[in-house]
């Protein structure tokens, strides 16, 4: 799967979410937002540690404001996992490295 | 000077990263006390490194900036500066404290950390009003980050509940957004600062609707609107609003300490007039996890100062007096 965090636009979002193998997980943010800066580098561990079991992503809401309207997000940080192109949770509001993964157990195979 | 490791009983530990802890970290580590500071963890309340500032745009009341300075900036200056002169971070939260004996004890989760001294200073976090719905339309229009959220409100009608410096601050704030800002406020005048209230007063977009508590949230996708209630007839009406921003007051971080440090009947930390001791010999007390009187960025700065201090004092006269010199790592 991609290591690194998959940064989506409105013209690669359906595609991504939908032709991964396993688990999305798409970080809405912005410039902007404290909260969002303040879990960035979390996700970018998470996608390094979590490279294997699941796609770590994020969505810029003022560049792509309709992907944000089409899944109601109104609160950012939002982390929306996806799973065959389904959204599964919905996480609103920045956590801790724990939390997160806590949040996200449920969703991660085994190790292979 | 070697870097401690997580075994040796270390002489300050610091818990909480607002303008208290940021200062007394600054202090200590300036006094070669190499502190080590519990700084929370990410969260979009005001339970967060860097403290309640983190939530606010500008501030324009800190000496030292005269045309103001954004709150987490601030707050990443004051890290990095404890940051220059050694302060050691761990970005979690403590989760169990023993004081009983010395050395103290702090465990985040199954991680044993032990100091000489304890600096608390975990501040305070914003009250919700504790009503139906509130917690499952968080994030459907209900919000506790007027700086995060309200881009999300562009031509909205919003709420904002409260009467302080925070509940105007976020009001004109979301005035950039929204058509119209509702402030409800259950007073018949506002709290905040007299310059605070001239703007709010003075802003086209802001409505006050006074003597009225918000006691029924609608919708169950997103928020629909808001039912008000008036505080003496009793009389209830429906308020149209699709956004809403709590900002009520405070209530201080606390409850790590039940049983342990004295506290008011509101869960303030007691610390004894004139210094920042509490009633436990070698623990400390900052910002506004014991001020409910000032709560200011510069007031949470200074306490921290004397906690630094008093702590560094404490030091002297209890354990670097009685032991050989390094004893504590």
């Amino acid at each position: 799967m991609a290591t690194g965090i998959v940064n989506l636009s409105t013209a690669t979002f359906d595609e991504t979410v939908a032709a991964a193998d396993g688990p999305v997980v798409v970080d809405f943010w912005a410039e902007w937002c404290g909260p969002c800066k303040a879990i960035a580098p979390i996700l970018e561990e998470l996608a390094g540690e979590l490279a294997d079991q699941a796609t770590i992503a994020k969505l810029n809401v003022d560049d792509n404001p309709d992907i944000a309207m089409r899944f109601n997000v109104m609160s950012i940080p939002t982390l929306l996992v996806f799973n065959d192109g389904e959204v599964q949770k919905r996480l609103v509001g920045a956590k801790g490295k724990n939390h997160l993964l806590e949040e996200l157990d449920e969703f991660l195979p085994g190790s292979r | 000077m070697s870097t401690p490791s997580d075994d040796d009983v270390r002489n300050v530990i610091i818990i909480g990263s607002g303008p208290a802890g940021l200062t007394a970290a600054i202090y200590a580590a300036r006094a070669n006390l190499e502190p080590l500071m519990f700084e929370g963890e990410p969260s979009s309340t005001s339970d967060q490194p860097g403290g309640q500032l983190m939530l606010t745009t500008d501030v324009e009341n800190y000496p030292g900036f005269p045309d103001g300075i954004m709150g987490p900036e601030l707050m990443l200056n004051f890290r990095a500066q404890a940051e220059r002169f050694g302060t050691e971070f761990v970005t979690d939260k403590v989760t169990a404290v023993d004081f009983s004996t010395r050395p103290f004890r702090v465990w985040v989760r199954e991680r044993e950390y032990r100091a000489e001294t304890i600096i608390v200073s975990t501040g305070a976090r914003s009250l919700w009003l504790g009503i139906e719905n509130e917690q499952r339309l968080t994030g459907h229009g209900v919000s506790s980050c007027a700086t995060c959220d309200g881009f999300f409100f562009r031509g909205h009608h919003i709420a904002v509940i409260g009467g302080g410096d925070s509940a105007i601050e976020e009001a004109t704030f979301l005035t950039k957004f929204a058509d119209k800002v509702t402030i409800v406020h259950r007073r018949d005048e506002l709290r905040a600062s007299k310059i605070m209230q001239d703007r709010a007063f003075a802003n086209p977009k802001i409505e006050f609707l006074w003597n009225h508590t918000v006691v029924e949230l609608e919708g169950t996708e997103k928020l629909e609107g808001v039912v008000v209630e008036h505080v003496e007839t009793g009389e209830r009406s429906p308020l149209p609003v699709t956004g809403l921003f709590v900002a009520i007051g405070h209530k201080p971080n606390t409850d790590l300490f039940q049983g342990v440090l004295d506290m008011d009947e509101n869960g303030y930390l007691e610390t004894r007039s004139g210094s920042t001791a509490t009633n436990i010999d070698g623990v400390f007390a900052c910002g506004d996890v014991q001020d409910h009187v000032y709560r200011q960025a510069i007031t949470a700065a200074g306490s921290g100062c004397m906690a630094a201090i008093d702590a560094e004092r404490w030091l002297e006269a209890n354990v670097h007096a009685a032991a050989p010199a390094g004893a504590s790592g």
